[in-house]
């Protein structure tokens, strides 16, 4: 491989390159749905290639290909300089990427059990099981079950002296039923909705979350739901379970601090941020016991690795502290933007550039953006609560370019009544705006309940990038809070 | 650019190493560049070549599929034992009766040289279009200017072969001040056509008119939609239930209701790929003609689309031509929507309207009852009031949750242009008019 490294990193600087990186990916995948008893998808697909990143004449350039061969890295190179040269046509002042990074190292994923090393029988037999519990429910319409595992060994090489192998591996698992009657429509997921539930880990992950287990009562809520009662529009108050919980902080904390995003490189796209720079250290998100904090190496968020795609090592920032908005995640570039504006900023990236690929530039996601857990028990929350709605499992979300409005669905909710769950609720939605919302959290539940969740799903970009995200979350109750939208 | 010839031989080559009782072949070869700029400069700026082999391997009723992008001898022979390992390890799936046999395939012209030998320099000369006149006025401009060139090639054992060759251009800009932004965008087959000036005065002048917005409450009001917004609604229908699995599986919003009045009888909505106003791709990822599918006319639901795989669960179904890459639990989706436009300028919307929205673009659209067409989202990138048909003040964006059925039930004017909607993926686009539609439900408003 220094072969082919070595070989662009010079030529990228006879170019005229003032810095280079290039990055060789080879991914594996591995996806398995069964659907109402029969596999429906079974696929094993791998991709490789490269690209180099480039600044020339004060800008950025990036080309790629699949063809890992001298000459086509010699011609690509060239691309990506030239690009940014032509980059440099509309440039305002030059790239600056902060302190040289410069390691030699590896990382690979802690795995106990790898999972391309599980047959696929055993999983199939796995998928096929939890399909009959779940469609053994009556009125069960749908079921549908999937794993997806990924291996994905990279070498990122610098001009600035990196040379860093990684092999990163992720197991994922999911369950969805779906009951229908007249005009109605009930889904319900486990462990998580859209998808799966993913984790940087082997096959024990897996075997971990009980899915043959839970998929009659999978079946058993959705069909509940159609004749649940709609959740009623009022301002209540709101305990979140876990998973939804997650997604609240990906949409309205994880984008709103991505950097690139404030200083507008999504702006045409996926919008920017109301966390703007003047915000940075004086700006209250949320109550005095919201902490969020974004890091890279909890084990199995499935956000960690060992460095990210500009060679930054993995590490962990402090986000929200006691109510107090403190950090960003950062770039190489975005870093040394913020330090112009906040001289007191950190001088080196806190290593959240990733790209989804050989393919894609490498751009700022999150790595495990994460509520830290409080002093509650989940029974004692709800024991202490005298009239609101539990929602838990996502079911539709959206939120505004600048990540202040939101809405959420959920599958299921509950309502509580003098601190014991009521009835089951159908088509549950609440509603609000981030900062007030964040600041009438006043409890969260405690570690023994604290998870991370896998976002394998998140996009961002142009061309567009799926991003594979966590989020650490336990169980927490919000007050005054808008419920049930939709008539 | 591989050419037909080339990609015909890599086909023959996998089904020859194929040992499967059918087997089929998809090559998708992409060439892509796009120049990305944010604050009035180019922030980054990326070049692609891909090519890739998917290969779906058929023993009796089992199905295994897998890919790669290495075009070695080796890497095939790989692609192709691994798809016909995984199908080994199948159940049989007893509603797969076959792959699809030849069907005509009528060539559709997608091709500019244009396009495919646009230089990086060009790019960013023409995003300094942009810049430079939101510079100007004290603005800023994001936005993204790509150009592609993509093949295509389905093949499979029972003699399918088709091939389809295109080019692609996409402007998108977001011109912003301190307290607005505007939105404009605009795709071709070929990059001449496209007028970047143009687009970027659409999106000036719009982030001019709309600084300092005022909030309204949030409400029913008549809206005028223009023609993205529009083509996102019918982009979730397509998505939500225009596709013969979601039907079969009892949860599409058509179930039940073919043959009855679900929108207005002003609503005409099909599906069309070879239709040279939208973007030309005359198959599907099985090498199936693309059909003229009505979907709903004058209001009434006429039918939805198919691939192989759910045509043979239904007597006397054929693919439509709407197969998306296997393997597909999906079903099949229609990737080139167009709406029937109606007989007025956007002008005269705007005259006939006493007090209203106007709504350039919705952001973030998801759905929340799929059955009841329940979508939300918010409004984006120049939101005005209405009043005594003219543009009165700017407004703050506003969340809205509303039926699209409804909504369609209530459309009173349409406009008389269609406009080219790219979507996300490929050349999946929509063409839609604009829309006036009545008692638009916005539950929400946001702080700009």
């Amino acid at each position: 491989m220094h072969e082919l490294t070595d070989r662009a990193l010079n030529l990228a600087q006879v170019k005229g390159a003032t810095y280079a990186d290039i990055r060789i990916v080879r991914r594996e995948t591995q996806d398995i749905t069964v659907k109402n008893g029969i596999v429906q998808e079974l696929a094993l697909d791998s991709t490789q290639g490269f690209g180099v990143r480039a600044i020339a004449d004060g800008a950025w350039g990036f080309a790629s290909s699949h063809l890992l061969t001298a000459t086509e890295v010699d011609r690509v190179t060239a691309l990506a300089v030239a690009i940014a040269k032509a980059s440099a046509l509309t440039k305002i002042q030059d790239v600056e990427i902060g302190p040289a990074e410069a390691h030699q190292d590896t990382y690979r994923t802690p795995v106990a059990i790898d999972p391309f090393s599980v047959s696929l029988n055993d999983k199939v037999s796995l998928l096929i099981e939890a399909d009959r519990e779940a469609r053994a429910v009556p009125g069960v319409a749908v079921a549908e079950s999937s794993m997806a595992f990924i291996r994905e060994r990279k070498t990122f090489a610098s001009t600035e002296g990196s040379y860093i192998e990684q092999e990163i591996i992720e197991s994922g698992l999911g369950l969805v039923t779906t009951a229908v009657s007249e005009g109605e429509v009930q889904q319900r997921s486990y462990p998580n909705s859209f998808g799966r539930h993913q984790s940087t880990a082997g096959y024990e992950f897996i075997q971990q979350w009980d899915l043959v287990g839970n998929a009659r009562r999978m079946g058993e809520e959705a069909v509940a739901l159609l004749s649940a009662p709609q959740c009623p529009g009022r301002m209540t108050t709101l305990i979140l379970d876990g998973p939804q919980l997650a997604l609240q902080i990906h949409e309205s904390c994880g984008h709103p601090i991505e950097l690139d995003r404030v200083f507008g490189t999504e702006a045409a796209f996926a919008g920017t941020s109301f966390l703007t720079p003047e915000k940075y250290g004086r700006f209250r998100y949320g109550s005095e016991i919201v902490n969020i904090t974004a890091d890279a190496v909890t084990p199995g968020g499935l956000g960690t690795f060992g460095y990210d795609d500009e060679g930054v090592p993995a590490q962990r920032t402090d986000i929200v502290k006691n109510g107090q908005f403190v950090g960003y995640l950062t770039s190489r570039e975005t870093a040394s933007q913020l330090r112009r504006i906040h001289p007191d900023a950190p001088a080196r990236s806190n290593g959240a550039m990733r790209a989804d690929g050989w393919n894609r530039i490498p751009i700022i996601r999150m790595t495990n953006v994460s509520l830290q857990p409080g002093e509650w028990a989940l029974d004692d929350l709800i024991a202490d609560t005298d009239d609101g709605i539990y929602m838990l499992t996502n079911k539709s979300w959206s939120i505004d370019d600048k990540r202040l409005n939101f809405q959420f669905g959920t599958e299921l909710a509950y309502e509580i009544k003098k601190g014991r769950l009521g009835r089951m609720l159908k088509n549950a939605t609440y509603t609000g705006i981030t900062p007030q919302f964040w600041g009438n959290c006043d409890a969260i539940c405690k570690a023994e309940h604290w998870h991370v969740w896998g976002t394998p799903n998140c996009g961002k970009g142009q061309p567009g990038q799926v991003a594979h995200t966590g989020h650490g979350t336990a169980p927490a109750r919000f007050r005054n809070v808008q419920v049930g939208v939709m008539k | 650019m591989l050419g037909k010839e080339k990609l015909q031989k890599i086909a023959d080559r996998v089904l020859a190493l194929s040992s499967a009782d059918q087997t089929e072949v998809l090559i998708l070869s992409n060439d892509e560049h796009l120049t990305r700029f944010a604050a009035n400069a180019i922030h980054q700026n990326v070049s692609e070549k891909d090519v890739a082999v998917r290969v779906r391997a058929v023993l009796g009723k089992k199905i295994g599929v897998a890919s790669g992008n290495d075009l070695s001898e080796a890497a095939l022979q790989k692609v192709v034992e691994s798809a016909e390992t995984v199908a080994c390890f199948q159940q049989d799936n007893p509603d797969f009766n076959s792959l699809p046999e030849p069907r005509p395939v009528q060539e559709r012209a997608a091709y500019a040289a244009a396009t495919a030998a646009y230089t990086p320099e060009a790019r960013a000369r023409g995003v300094a279009t942009i810049c430079s006149a939101s510079r100007q006025k004290g603005l800023e401009a994001a936005g993204a200017f790509s150009t592609a060139t993509a093949e295509i090639m389905a093949a499979n054992s029972l003699g399918v072969s088709a091939y389809h060759c295109s080019t692609l251009a996409h402007i998108v800009t977001v011109i912003m001040s301190d307290t607005s932004s505007g939105y404009a965008a605009a795709t071709a087959q070929d990059v001449s056509e496209l007028d970047l000036e143009a687009v970027g005065r659409v999106a000036l002048d719009k982030a001019l008119r709309s600084r300092n917005p005022t909030e309204i409450e949030p409400g029913a009001y008549t809206v005028i939609l223009e023609e993205a917004a529009v083509a996102d609604m019918l982009s979730t229908l397509g998505y939500l239930g225009f596709g013969a699995l979601a039907v079969q599986e009892g949860r599409s919003f058509m179930n039940g209701r073919f043959g009855q009045q679900i929108t207005g009888d002003n609503i005409t909505i099909w599906d069309d790929g070879c239709d040279p106003r939208g973007l030309a791709f005359p198959f599907d990822f099985e090498g199936m003609p693309k059909q003229h599918v009505t979907l709903i006319k004058n209001g009434v639901a006429k039918a939805v689309v198919y691939d192989s795989f759910t045509a043979g669960r239904e007597e006397g179904k054929v693919s439509t031509g709407h197969s998306l890459p296997a393997p597909n639990t999906f079903g099949p989706f229609p990737l080139n929507l167009f709406m029937a436009p109606g007989t007025a300028t956007k002008e005269e919307i705007l005259a006939s309207t006493e007090r209203g929205i106007w709504v350039t673009r919705f952001h973030y659209t998801n759905p929340v009852h799929p059955v009841k067409t329940v979508l939300t989202g918010m409004t984006r990138d120049g939101t005005f009031l209405i009043e005594n048909g003219q543009i009165a003040r700017p407004l703050k964006n506003l969340r809205f949750t509303q039926s699209i059925l409804e909504a369609l039930n209530r459309a009173e004017m349409l406009g008389a242009e269609l406009k080219l909607v790219k979507r996300g993926w490929g050349s999946s686009a929509t063409c839609a008019p604009a829309a006036k539609i009545h008692e638009f439900q916005f539950t929400g408003t946001t702080e700009f």
